[in-house]
């Protein structure tokens, strides 16, 4: 296992490296769970969600056979209570002492997303499992923790388990900049500002025939420094064969945008289609400079013309 | 002739000493919206800009001057206490542009407005404009980080999680000649105040706004909700957008609400809410205000 690279639904088809295992003894399992605790968006509250069908893809259960999923809202004013926990235990079903154990667990369960602002934490499958002594306890055998980014800031013992190593190269260098940026499989690389506006533009290029090769949201105030960053962050991608630019500046200043552009390009040895499109202040004195960089940009005035300029431009070599 | 907003609204600031805050205040005193205030604790007694007073607290603001919105543009861990004191300030109207506040903060903060007459915009979100009269629009509504320029005084009104995919769908209005009752930004964040359908509700309602322009994204429930209701209850002409059709699930793309997890909230979904309801849809940006003319 060690060394060799794992694929699973969770790690993509290109898989990902094991450098690290647990070993754990494995336990006598009478029954399997699921249990979560997550944020119901159209409450805004925390919910604990928990199913008999443990182990299994829980979305599957949820549209399959909605009636076995368990929902508890909690009031964030008061945190769970005991009693909450208890109507968690016994609709699944558990009896006796397990239902003690099965509180002590729920609440800490809850306390850990609270405390740690989670979004997610998960144990799937919890387990009734037999003790050599012959009794039944509640254990934890596989679990899940997702931290919100946003409030990493109040959490510096979590942030120090970050593993670098763990996340994709080019993500961790954007993320140097601030710049929000996924690697996709396709080939027409975007850099755009603002996260709709993002997504918006790689369908764009999908319902004209071409194949993203990343999210890119450079946020609302770039400098020049981010912008050439972001372009040269693109530019690493091997597949990549062209690159759509597409800013609604509004108050950014788009010259500041076309001075990053045409810095990233002059550093280059790539020599690849680039489609521009600019709107926003200062668009003028913006086109102005892209004009006198010697470059040999194409320019679009709309983001549909923009999409089919670039899809074609990377169709024909 | 617009909603939530008027060119007479009074506006608070709070965080108007900011890079940020300072310069959208500028932009917005061009714009000839009524900014009465500015909130700034331990510059109270000071002035913005040679011209607008700074006020220590909220409540002395609104005392002070009548002020009955405000926008925040405070750092995102100071963001919640900000809103919450516009809350018990009373104000009808608070405008969150704060990106990037935790979610526990706007769990408690939702919890805490429970039964509270203020109305939250945001987090994370452009604002709200309702445009001037003229072309350079003196005397408009202009409230957060929104370009001024863009917006025409009209009757289609807007409503976007996203900025940018706003600030696009009322330039391509503008050219067309097509100006706006109001624009209004709800933010991308999973928790926030107001959803698409409380925007189209007022939009309904609303005698000179004569078509409706809902842009959203993956992720969550609120554009399959927002069209259910104007399936029973709206006449006016709506078109929808659903931006993020080609996302990879299970990724969080920019905004921290567009993500999506086992078909729930995917723009197949979105699109065919919107199909039922009659919403008129778009499947590219560029079909936004061609889709809405055929309608109207």
């Amino acid at each position: 296992m060690l060394g060799n690279v794992l694929v699973t639904r969770q790690t993509g088809p290109e898989g990902r490296l094991v450098d690290k295992l647990i070993i754990a003894v494995a336990p006598d399992i009478r029954k399997e769970f699921y249990l979560a605790v997550l944020l119901d968006r159209v409450a805004s509250r925390p919910v604990v969600m928990a199913s008999t069908e443990g182990g299994m893809d829980i979305e599957e259960v949820a549209a399959q056979t909605p009636d076995k999923i368990i929902r508890e809202h909690i009031d964030p004013a008061i945190g769970m209570m005991p009693y909450q926990a208890r109507k968690v235990a016994i609709a699944l079903g558990l009896r006796g002492n397990l239902i003690a154990q099965a509180v002590r667990l729920l609440l800490g369960v809850y306390r850990t997303w609270w405390e740690c602002d989670a979004t997610l934490v998960e144990l799937n499958p919890l387990c009734i499992v037999k003790t050599p002594d012959g009794s039944e306890m509640l254990q934890a055998v596989d679990a899940k923790l997702s931290l919100d980014d946003n409030a990493l800031f109040r959490h510096p013992e979590l942030l120090a388990m970050r593993d670098l190593a763990e996340e994709a190269p080019l993500e961790v260098e954007a993320s140097r900049f601030n710049l929000s940026y996924i690697k996709l499989d396709g080939n027409i690389a975007c850099l755009v500002n603002g996260a709709g506006l993002a997504m918006a533009t790689m369908d764009v290029i999908r319902h004209y025939g071409g194949h993203p090769a990343n999210f890119l949201d450079i946020g609302g105030g770039a400098s020049r420094e981010q912008v050439a960053a972001a372009l040269e962050i693109v530019l690493q991608d091997a597949s990549v064969k062209g690159i759509l630019v597409n800013i609604f500046g509004g108050i950014m200043d788009c010259d500041i945008i076309a001075n990053g552009i045409v810095a990233a390009a002059r550093q280059t040895a790539r020599k690849l289609p680039v489609v521009i499109r600019l709107e926003g202040n200062n668009v003028e004195a913006a086109r102005k400079t892209l004009a006198e960089s010697g470059q040999a940009f194409i320019y679009s005035n709309s983001m549909d013309d923009a999409a089919q300029k670039i899809v074609k431009a990377v169709n024909s070599p | 002739m617009s909603i939530l907003v008027k060119p007479d609204t009074k506006v608070i600031i709070q965080g108007i000493m900011g890079r940020f805050g300072s310069r959208h205040a500028q932009l917005s005193l061009a714009y000839g919206t009524q900014i009465v205030a500015g909130v700034s604790p331990g510059r109270g007694g000071q002035r913005f800009a040679n011209q607008v007073p700074i006020f220590d607290t909220v409540t002395e603001a609104v005392q002070q001057t009548g002020a009955t919105t405000s926008a925040i543009f405070v750092p995102p861990p100071l963001a919640a206490d900000a809103i919450l004191e516009g809350v018990s300030a009373g104000l009808d109207l608070v405008v969150c542009i704060t990106e990037g506040i935790p979610v526990k903060d706007m769990i408690k903060v939702k919890r805490a407005m429970t039964g509270k007459p203020t109305l939250l915009i945001g987090p994370n979100c452009p604002g709200i404009v309702t445009p001037g009269g003229s072309q350079d629009s003196p005397r408009g509504c202009r409230i957060g980080i929104g370009p001024g320029y863009i917006y025409r005084p009209g009757s289609i009104g807007v409503v976007s999680r996203s900025g940018t995919l706003g600030y696009e769908a009322v330039w391509q209005l503008t050219c067309r000649g097509l100006g706006q009752s109001t624009f209004v930004g709800i933010g991308g964040d999973p928790v926030h105040g107001i959803s698409h359908l409380d925007a189209i509700k007022r939009f309904a309602a609303d005698p000179e706004t004569q078509g409706i322009i809902m842009i959203g994204e993956i992720g969550g429930t609120a554009e399959e909700e927002a069209a259910a209701w104007i399936r029973d209850n709206c006449r006016k002409p709506v078109v929808g957008f659903v931006a993020g059709s080609t996302a990879p699930p299970g990724r969080r793309m920019g905004h921290a609400g567009a993500i999506i997890s086992g078909g729930q909230g995917t723009a197949a979904a979105k699109i065919s809410a919107f199909r039922e309801a009659g919403i008129g849809v778009a499947m590219t940006p560029a079909e936004i205000v061609d889709t809405l003319v055929r309608m109207l």
